[in-house]
């Protein structure tokens, strides 16, 4: 399951929806607004998506982790619109038999996430400046 | 032909609107787009160099020709996470 939301993330109800009886590990992994970048300081991050874009790379991802990994399910959500200091902006849940084929395939899907899923994030400042953050890779590029 | 290119994040910033409506020739390439691009707007010129050409939601080859009616968007480096 790959969704972008605008509403907070229910990260506790995604861990329950793949959890699996085959599986004795759940991944979880939450990305979390942080204060500080390099010293700026962060009161609020905005979130953009191009979203059919974004929701078929996402699906993409689910479907490479499901054919690397021996998994019961996998969830992955991101949230968009204005998110504050310490709310949850990506959640990825992962189920697997065993931990660490759970953690490789956790891992790898926010890797994946983070290089070539088309959503942008603006640091918004106390001064009432904003920033895109555009510092990563040339998307797509291999 | 007419292609109309979606802008994102900075991209939108820079050029002052959602999407741009570009002109052109037939059989034109990413290549040829990412150069009209540059021309109609030369402050985007930074940002474009590091930006990937999406058509039909996948990332393009600079020689992949284009076509009328395809969905086609400048991808800024990504950020989300």
């Amino acid at each position: 399951m790959v969704r972008l939301t605008r509403e907070p993330i229910d990260y506790h109800a995604l861990a329950e929806a793949v959890r699996d009886p085959h599986c004795g590990a759940v991944a979880l992994f939450l990305g979390t607004v942080r204060d500080l970048t390099g010293g700026q300081v962060t009161v609020f991050l905005d979130y953009e998506a191009y979203g059919p874009m974004a929701e078929k790379k996402l699906a993409e991802i689910e479907a490479e982790v499901r054919r690397r990994w021996p998994i019961g399910d996998v969830a992955m959500v991101h949230r968009l619109g204005r998110l504050d200091v310490g709310e949850v902006s990506v959640a990825v849940a992962v189920s697997c038999p065993h931990r660490g084929e759970a953690i490789d395939a956790c891992r790898f899907a926010v890797d994946t996430l983070k290089e070539l899923v088309p959503i942008w994030k603006k640091e918004n400042a106390p001064d009432g400046t904003g920033e895109w953050v555009h510092q990563s890779a040339k998307p797509g590029a291999k | 032909m007419t292609l109309t290119v979606m802008l994102f994040a900075a991209a939108r910033d820079l050029a002052g609107g959602d999407s741009l409506s570009v002109e052109l020739p037939a059989g034109a390439t990413v290549a040829d787009l990412r150069a009209e691009l540059a021309r109609r707007l030369p402050a985007l010129a930074g940002l474009l160099a590091k930006s990937a050409i999406a058509v039909n939601h996948d990332f393009a080859e600079n020689d992949r020709p284009l076509a009328k009616n395809e969905e086609v968007a400048l991808i800024p480096p990504v950020s989300g996470g």
